[in-house]
């Protein structure tokens, strides 16, 4: 698909994707940890909700997250809940800003990395509050 | 030929491309494009007469102190300001409205008095009180604003009160461009026994000031906004409320004598003025503002104002833009906030300056007035001297264009 030259230079086709088709965009009845925050240069809001399996574990069984934020943002927080959905939670905290950043296929200028990082550290912040299982 | 046409070439910036485009500059609000004779005199102050001021007895010192103290004497001129000891030099408005909470607010208000405030606030104008309100357990009020971007006068009436002692208000609100009938707000202020304290931030490079016509105790105001560079800013207080005020801060310039137990204070202003000033850029305000008394502020009111009207005319033939702030330019600055549904502000401001676009998009440090708005933000165009036609022209066509590709009219054209 095609979105032109000028939008193309700042916007990867991934991100446009992501913005105007989200696949994991919601919330989750009872969420086993969840977390929200704001980027304080812009005001942005991302909440991550996050479904535990039940095994001993455990698994990321599903995200969801929402937000008033940009498509940089909300493409970021898309691409991560499908990056640890159905991971080890060890393994989901493993996923940091390279590998996000390789997903969006884009250059982000440094203005605009916080955007990025915003639902990484909220994800994280929500994964980390998760207390060890006996 | 239009004005903006004309002095473009005074600004040596303007001159420059993004991404092989002409730079369309529509964010002097935030900061505003140096002319060619502050450049110039910054220069000429650096390589001829850098010295420091005050007390060095050498020729490059008074060269520099006489400089600096002609700086204020240029600004007290331009804001009417009685005295020139009633000019404080500051590192800008934050700076400036700081000071008087460490100062006269410090230590006239006690325990359940009032500040009275308003909605469409910066931050600059809202922290330091919240800070002081909260130290001092003082109530903060706030007028609020009307649906067409206005403060509501008849709520400011039934706010101000026996324990209102400061109205702390901007002239120009830096989302809206709305400004505020500051000369009758004083009236009622003064008569209720408050103070008050004026945000200049967004009107001094605009609109003609005078301080004392306007009856105000304090005004704040930032070089950078009017043509000068960052780091200098103007704190305006009435002699007779600035008199018997310590300094907020110890350091030199700011004492007559020191002992090893105590000190006695400077004169007005330098008892305000700790340290060594920001000399350069003092210098570099004063030929600020006579880049705009050689041009003529009512000259630059007619201008901007054409302007504004121009845009605001041309923006609401945007398909679906959303604007903010009255339609009335009699009552407002060239500062105009919109919004494209669905596009988010930092988007919308991407995809413009991928056309050579500068705009300010988020919440402009006025979160609370942004709230009201019920928006996460809003992007903002905002003019000066030297915007021209061709740029509120290159702002429609980018919008449009942004509007294509990422607004509500592609999902309807990609739905059909």
């Amino acid at each position: 698909m095609c979105y032109g030259d000028h939008v193309g230079r700042l916007y990867s086709d991934i991100i446009l994707d992501r913005f105007k088709h989200p696949r994991y965009f919601g919330e989750l009845p009872e969420p086993d940890a969840a977390h929200e925050d704001v980027n304080p240069l812009c005001g942005d809001r991302i909440r991550v909700e996050v479904r535990l399996d039940s095994g001993a574990g455990p698994e990321v069984e599903a995200v969801r997250y929402r937000g008033d934020a940009c498509a940089i943002a909300l493409a970021s927080a898309d691409l991560l809940a499908e990056m640890v959905e159905g991971r080890p939670l060890g393994e989901a905290l493993q996923v940091d800003r390279d590998a996000l950043l390789a997903a969006l296929q884009a250059e982000i200028r440094p203005s605009r990395l916080r955007c990025v990082t915003l639902p990484l550290d909220v994800l994280r912040t929500a994964l980390n509050a998760v207390p060890a299982r006996s | 030929m239009t004005l903006g046409e004309r002095v473009r070439a005074d600004f040596p910036i303007l001159s420059r491309t993004i991404g092989g485009r002409p730079l369309v500059y529509l964010d002097s609000a935030a900061t505003a494009q140096k002319p060619r004779l502050v450049l110039d005199a910054l220069r000429a102050y650096y390589e001829r007469s850098n010295a420091n001021v005050h007390r060095s007895i050498h020729t490059l010192g008074e060269e520099a102190t006489e400089l600096f103290e002609a700086a204020r004497d240029r600004v007290q001129g331009f804001i009417g300001a009685r005295h020139r000891e009633e000019i404080i030099f500051t590192k800008g408005t934050t700076e400036a409205i700081n000071l008087v909470a460490h100062t006269w607010a410090g230590r006239a208000l006690v325990e359940g008095d009032e500040i009275l405030l308003t909605e469409m606030e910066h931050h600059s104008n809202l922290v330091p009180w919240l800070l002081l309100a909260r130290e001092r357990r003082l109530r903060l009020q706030y007028v609020p604003v009307t649906e067409d971007g206005r403060l509501d006068l008849e709520a400011f009436d039934r706010l101000l009160g026996r324990r209102t002692r400061l109205v702390a208000l901007t002239h120009a609100s830096n989302v809206l461009g709305t400004v505020n009938p500051v000369a009758d707000i004083v009236k009622r202020a003064q008569a209720a026994g408050a103070r008050v304290l004026v945000d200049g931030a967004q009107a001094v490079p605009h609109l003609p000031v005078d301080v004392a016509a306007l009856g105000v105790d304090f005004y704040a105001f930032s070089g950078h906004k009017m043509g000068a560079p960052t780091g200098i800013g103007v704190l305006y207080g009435r002699r007779e409320v600035l008199e018997p005020l310590e300094p907020a801060f110890g350091g030199s310039e700011i004492i007559k004598e020191v002992w090893l137990d105590r000190v006695t204070w400077n004169d007005l202003p330098w008892r305000f003025e700790p340290g060594t000033p920001p000399i350069g850029s003092a210098v570099g305000l004063g030929a600020a503002v006579e880049y705009i008394e050689r041009l003529g502020r009512d000259t630059i009111v007619a201008h901007e104002t054409a302007l504004l009207g121009e845009a605001l005319a041309r923006l609401a033939e945007v398909e679906d833009l959303q604007l903010y702030g009255p339609r009335d330019t009699a009552a407002r600055v060239g500062v105009v906030s919109f919004n494209l549904p669905g596009v988010h502000p930092h988007d919308l401001a991407a995809a413009l300056d991928a056309d050579g676009v500068a705009v300010r998009a988020g919440h402009h440090c006025a979160q609370p007035l942004v709230r009201r708005l019920g928006v996460v933000g809003t992007t903002r165009a905002s003019f000066a001297v030297y915007t021209t036609s061709e740029d509120i022209g290159a702002l429609v066509a980018a919008l449009r264009h942004a509007n294509e590709l990422l607004g509500l009219s592609r999902l309807r054209s990609s739905a059909r």
